[in-house]
């Protein structure tokens, strides 16, 4: 059942993914980008880690996407001039690939069968964030918060 | 007696299940889910024919007219007829449209408010999926609705439809963010995200007599407030029916669409509306709590759809009395008063706990939902008139 499900959903994330990188039209290609996030979204689900699967969908498909398809539409459009292959994208693109599959090899933990895992609650994850975590989230907090005031000065009107 | 009718659906659904003793577990799981989700849309797409008719019988008698009385006994019968005529009308897609994009958006609208009705609990025992984070699957999923509104303006390829998604996704990213905040303090009275642990906190009686239901606290009354009228903004509902503005920009996002689909934009709102009303009730009105410890023996699921059918009542009744508000003011309201007002009931809730969650606590959160409030009508200067309305892009 989960190994089916597993496959299903695989099919569809790549095949989003795939669309997302040479459709034509750059508002379909952000839809599919979206369908690829569902699918990786539903990978947790399946995982069993149903907060990180409802955070990806409530800040990918709530909010990113919303700024793509924004930015999308708001910028000048160029899709009907081929472009033709970006040599640099395609060199990042192997490097991160040729990266990932090194680093899935080198992991040790993937043969070995994990010891019973406590099923992973909202409480837990909470409490776990404010004892060991505290610092990190106060710092991405921070970041967050210098982001969030660097784009109001950005917007703000200027006063003659 | 009492408790028998207060079960009687789970028993039910127990009842129709062991029919299928013989077969694998996950088969008996699946078919579960769809009990739950054909009694979910029995219940809400019969809700959705009765509070459209409901609704204009109410919108007509506050106008001082007869609502439909046609078709029907009152005029009871008028769904049916509006659902037949939307059926055998014609579907026009726009010969400019994008054919997928346009037909996927109502779907996808329609699909997000049903899925958001899936984590309310009912009724004792009866909340179709328990979900550890109920309260986040809700918004998650619900935070769908925005890019299926863009969709529908983007892909009619029409400038009207595009000022209302675009108008939609401002408002409803404005508004989504008190509606989010002043959802945290039940969730950290509770101290669970799951729908069903944050009624249940609300289950005792203090002196008997008063249900502790959140809305009964200071903090509770502030943030229910606020979360109905963010609620009343995201379901796009007049005063804030600003995307739709049938008067300027006839009816935004959906300009371009007919028949069944428009029906479909509706049903969605209607569902959506349905929804939030019903996570109002879950988080601040004691969900389906009773109110008096001696009419508990009223089933459960009453008690819920009586609170239910409040809420709504008022949103008709705001439909009824209020007009459409500017897109500015809106904008000015949420970020400069509905937000610092969420995290005053943040912090008043905090003061709650941390003062013993009795009569002190009470006073104090009132205090400090008090200050707050008034400081920001003071910063706002809310007795000035209205400013002399600027005009950038136009002379």
């Amino acid at each position: 059942m989960n190994g089916a499900a597993f496959i299903v959903i695989s099919l569809v994330t790549l095949g989003a993914a795939l669309a997302a990188a040479v459709l034509p039209n750059l508002m379909h290609a952000a839809f599919c980008l979206v369908l690829a996030l569902l699918g990786l979204a539903s990978f947790f689900f399946l995982l069993g880690a149903e907060f990180v699967g409802l955070a990806l969908v409530f800040i990918y498909i709530g909010a990113v996407a919303v700024l793509i398809v924004f930015t999308i539409l708001l910028t000048r459009r160029d899709s009907k001039e081929h472009l033709g292959l970006n040599w640099s994208g395609v060199l990042i693109a192997c490097a991160v690939f040729g990266g990932l599959t090194w680093a899935i090899l080198k992991t040790q933990s993937l043969s070995i069968i994990p010891p019973q895992a406590r099923t992973l609650t909202v409480k837990r994850i909470g409490e776990t964030l404010m004892t060991g975590y505290v610092w990190p989230l106060q710092c991405v907090g921070l970041l967050l918060t210098a982001a969030l005031i660097g784009a109001l000065v950005l917007v703000m009107e200027e006063r003659r | 007696m009492s408790s028998v009718l207060d079960q009687i659906f789970v028993q039910g659904k127990r009842w129709l299940l062991s029919w299928l003793a013989g077969i694998p577990d996950w088969a008996i799981q699946i078919v579960s889910s769809l009990v739950n989700i054909a009694a979910l849309l029995a219940v809400f797409l019969t809700l959705f024919a009765l509070m459209s008719v409901l609704e204009r019988k109410i919108l007509g008698r506050m106008q001082n007219r007869y609502g439909p009385n046609r078709v029907g006994p009152f005029g009871l019968f008028q769904p049916i007829a509006d659902g037949i005529k939307m059926l055998i009308k014609e579907d026009i897609v726009p010969a400019r449209a994008d054919k997928v994009v346009h037909f996927l958006a109502p779907v996808i609208l329609a699909a997000v408010a049903i899925l958001t009705l899936g984590v309310i609990p009912y009724g004792r025992n009866m909340t179709p999926f328990r979900i550890d984070g109920g309260i986040l699957f809700f918004f998650a999923v619900g935070s769908a609705t925005e890019l299926a509104v863009f969709m529908a303006g983007w892909a009619s390829n029409n400038k009207f439809s595009m000022l209302g998604a675009m108008r939609a996704i401002a408002q409803m990213f404005s508004y989504e963010l008190p509606l989010i905040i002043t959802v945290l303090p039940a969730v950290m009275i509770a101290g669970s995200l799951m729908p069903d642990k944050i009624v249940f906190s609300q289950g005792e009686y203090t002196l008997g007599i008063l249900p502790r239901w959140f809305v009964f606290t200071p903090w509770g009354a502030a943030a229910f407030l606020l979360f109905f009228i963010s609620g009343l903004v995201e379901s796009n509902r007049t005063p804030f029916d600003v995307p739709e503005g049938e008067s300027e920009i006839v009816a935004g996002h959906m300009t371009e669409y007919s028949g069944f689909k428009y029906a479909t934009f509706f049903l969605a709102e209607y569902l959506g509306m349905f929804a939030i009303s019903g996570l109002a009730v879950t988080l601040f009105l004691g969900g389906w709590h009773a109110p008096l410890r001696v009419l508990e023996f009223i089933p459960s699921y009453v008690w819920f759809f009586l609170k239910l059918g409040v809420l709504l009542f008022v949103y008709v009744w705001l439909r009824a009395t209020l007009p459409r508000t500017r897109v500015d003011q809106m904008m000015n309201v949420a970020w400069k008063f509905m937000l610092p007002m969420s995290f005053a009931c943040l912090i008043a809730t905090a003061v709650w706990h941390y003062a013993g969650r009795g009569l002190r606590g009470w006073l104090w959160s009132l205090f400090v939902i008090v200050v707050v409030y008034s400081v920001l009508s003071i910063l706002l200067d809310t007795r000035r008139k209205f400013a002399r309305r600027v005009y950038r892009f136009a002379e």
